[in-house]
């Protein structure tokens, strides 16, 4: 077996018992790894019905057969369970050096079920598989936790959760190096679920290639492509993804006090510009990443610098809160890792509730402290940020995401969620591909999933007009099936703005010994797409959850070079579906299920 | 009174962040990046007084008096 390590380790928490299965090679052929791979094998075992936080729930930490490979950006892995946030399939992905870590112990994935009596966690050490009490870690922020126990491993990567997790909120990351996050979707509050703080890893074996020499000139060749693109080799390295601030607000589609409005004349003060010139002390790459857009910053509070911040993050600290503080964001970026929990997700629920504040249905008598929830008040955000972290006071109202929060209120139209999972920095309004892409997708509100910015903003590969409907539901197939193919592979998206579809079979095939063809590679991400639909719709998701907030498709766009539109998103779906093979529903069909294999 | 210019990302270096120019009827966006030292093959995206597009069509508008562009480099992130 090539590229694969051909192992996977099961690990009860229940029983205590840790066991070492063969590979099924052809299965993960057909599904590729990492995000397929690892849906396949879930919706397998788990019932689609199951309560997310139940003991018979299972998490799958499961790598891409390029992940510890020399291939570019091939280091990442995938968490796959079922979210407590949506109550769909979750597939969290994380970069940093855990996956390959976890390749070089030996194994494709760790998939563990059950639920321990008391605090746990798992050690791997090549051969040696272990449970340990995690009593003394309990309850610690992720450094503390990961700085513990690398007294212990010093050769080891930890992955943790922090006391979101702990305490089950359904914004909770899993962090990998401190900051490295598998950050949406509520993942870290399934490990939270099972009594699982952390899991560390090391080892030193490595992946058997098929064809070493070719695989060693697909990678010249894909890293060639990477430094000489304009994106991948200047644009994300000087500037990282905060360079997106700028262009988005100058589109319109900049979203402003939970997506009141779409422009912000003040952004230039957290852009990706101002903080290259005055916060930047280095550059913080992944495992084998040429691109290197991850930073490492400095500020007043921490001048020996953290890790980030990452555009989302950007925006949903200043923006969307009303607040264009660069310090405030990074603080908050270094608070949201140390809770261990997801940025965008944890900042559009500050953002709902300052709207519900500002609507009435918060009031003062509300909160138990005298800390306003109100746009444009920055001494909120660190206060609040703790709180909800630790599940404290109304906290504990906040700790449960947007959607619950307004829900709670009887106005759950004030959540900018899909099937309530926050939607990242992008107002739908003007960008109507992009749109389509958060209503449909698997996972809820996301913008890796297909990454639609890339044409109707960026002018990647080509310029699209963001407010054309014709040819979007096209796109959006394309791009979210390519997407599943790079998630299920172990690579970066990012290596996307540079790599095609063919780039990706070549360095399979290489890997591996198949013979992929770039269509051949396009199916199975169609077929992986498809196998998480069918999930959701057997965990009882509906098909009109393929919506979006009322706002983007009532409301006008108030001001800006988006001034006037709303999402049209009932003229594409139908368009969608049909480009999908599925019924006017939404449901695939049974003909389309043998095509690719699923039936 | 003239157009604005907001360069940003790597356009910046040498030339700020704004820059000004005398409005002449009739000018595009091509007579402005002239003026920049900036070709069309290094602009990723444009904006011509509010309205954006492919980056060919964006240069043969017509800039209105007070108008404004926005340039921007390949960047991406996400």
């Amino acid at each position: 077996m090539f590229g694969y390590m051909g192992k996977i380790l099961r690990i009860n928490l229940t029983t205590g018992v840790i066991t070492k299965e063969d590979l099924d090679f052809e299965l993960a052929k057909k599904f590729i790894g990492g995000r397929g791979l690892g849906t396949k094998i879930f919706s397998d075992e788990v019932d689609p019905k199951v309560d997310p936080f139940a003991s018979e729930n299972k998490i799958i930490f499961i790598n891409g057969p390029l992940t510890g490979t020399a291939t570019p950006t091939g280091g990442r892995y995938m968490v796959v369970t079922k979210s407590p946030l949506t109550g769909t399939i979750a597939s969290s992905n994380s970069g940093g050096e855990w996956g390959a870590y976890l390749k070089y112990a030996g194994y494709d994935a760790v998939i563990v079920e059950g639920k321990a009596n008391l605090p746990v966690y798992i050690n791997i050490e090549n051969d040696k598989v272990e449970i340990l009490p995690a009593l003394d870690i309990w309850g610690k922020y992720t450094s503390i936790t990961s700085a513990m126990l690398k007294e212990k491993h010093p050769d080891s990567k930890v992955l943790t959760i922090g006391p979101a997790g702990e305490k089950l909120s359904q914004m909770a990351a899993i962090m990998n190096e401190n900051d490295r996050t598998a950050g949406r979707s509520g993942v870290g509050a399934v490990m939270g679920s099972k009594n699982l703080k952390a899991i560390t890893v090391s080892g030193n074996q490595k992946p058997v290639i098929a064809k070493p020499d070719g695989l060693k000139a697909v990678t010249k060749e894909c890293r060639s492509l990477i430094k000489e693109n304009g994106v991948t080799g200047e644009g994300l390295p000087t500037y990282g993804t905060a360079v997106l601030v700028n262009i988005i607000n100058e589109h319109g589609v900049y979203p402003v006090n939970n997506f009141q409005t779409g422009g912000d004349p003040n952004a230039e003060a957290v852009s990706g510009e101002t903080l290259t010139e005055k916060y930047l002390l280095k550059r913080n790459p992944c495992h084998h990443c040429p691109i290197g857009c991850g930073r490492w910053v400095k500020s007043e509070k921490h001048p020996d610098g953290i890790g980030g911040p990452e555009y989302e993050t950007l925006w949903v600290f200043a923006g969307d809160l009303g607040i264009n503080d660069m310090e405030i964001v990074i603080d908050a970026n270094f608070w949201c890792n140390e809770l261990g929990i997801d940025t965008i997700s944890a900042g559009a629920t500050l953002a709902a509730a300052m709207e519900l504040y500002q609507r009435g249905y918060i009031t003062d008598e509300m909160l138990d402290d005298d800390v306003i929830l109100k746009f444009g008040n920055a001494d909120s955000v660190i206060h609040w940020l703790k709180k909800m972290g630790n599940r404290e006071g109304f906290g504990d109202m906040l700790a449960r995401g947007s959607y619950r929060l307004a829900d709670f209120y009887g106005v759950p139209e004030y959540s900018m969620s899909v099937k309530k999972q926050d939607l990242p920095a992008y107002d739908p309004r003007g960008i109507q591909g992009m749109g389509l892409q958060y209503a449909t997708s698997n996972r809820g509100g996301c913008h890796v999933r297909g990454y639609l910015i890339s044409p109707e903003i960026l002018g990647l590969p080509e310029k699209l007009d963001r407010f054309e409907l014709a040819g979007k539901p096209t796109w959006v197939k394309i791009f979210q099936d390519l997407t599943a193919v790079i998630d299920s592979s172990g690579l970066c998206l990012f290596t996307s703005f540079a790599l095609g579809a063919q780039q990706y079979a070549d360095m399979l095939n290489e890997t591996l010994g198949t013979d992929w063809s770039a269509e051949e590679l396009l199916l199975a991400g169609e077929r992986i797409w498809n196998l998480e639909k069918l999930f959701n719709l057997e965990a009882g998701i509906l098909p009109e959850e393929d919506t979006l907030p009322p706002r983007f498709l009532e409301e006008e766009m108030p001001d800006g070079p988006t001034k006037g539109w709303v999402h049209k998103l009932d003229e594409m779906l139908p368009l969608y579906y049909a480009e999908r093979g599925w019924d006017e529903d939404g449901i695939p069909t049974e003909e389309r299920l043998i095509a690719l294999g699923l039936l | 009174m003239g157009i604005k210019i907001k360069l940003f990302a790597t356009f910046r270096e040498g030339r700020g962040k704004v820059v000004e120019m005398d409005y002449i009827p009739g000018m595009t966006g091509q007579d402005v990046i002239d003026h920049l030292g900036i070709t069309a093959s290094e602009i990723a995206a444009i904006i011509v007084d509010g309205v954006d597009g492919k980056v060919d069509a964006m240069l043969t508008v017509h800039i209105k008096k007070d108008g404004y562009l926005a340039i921007f480099p390949p960047v991406a992130g996400g």
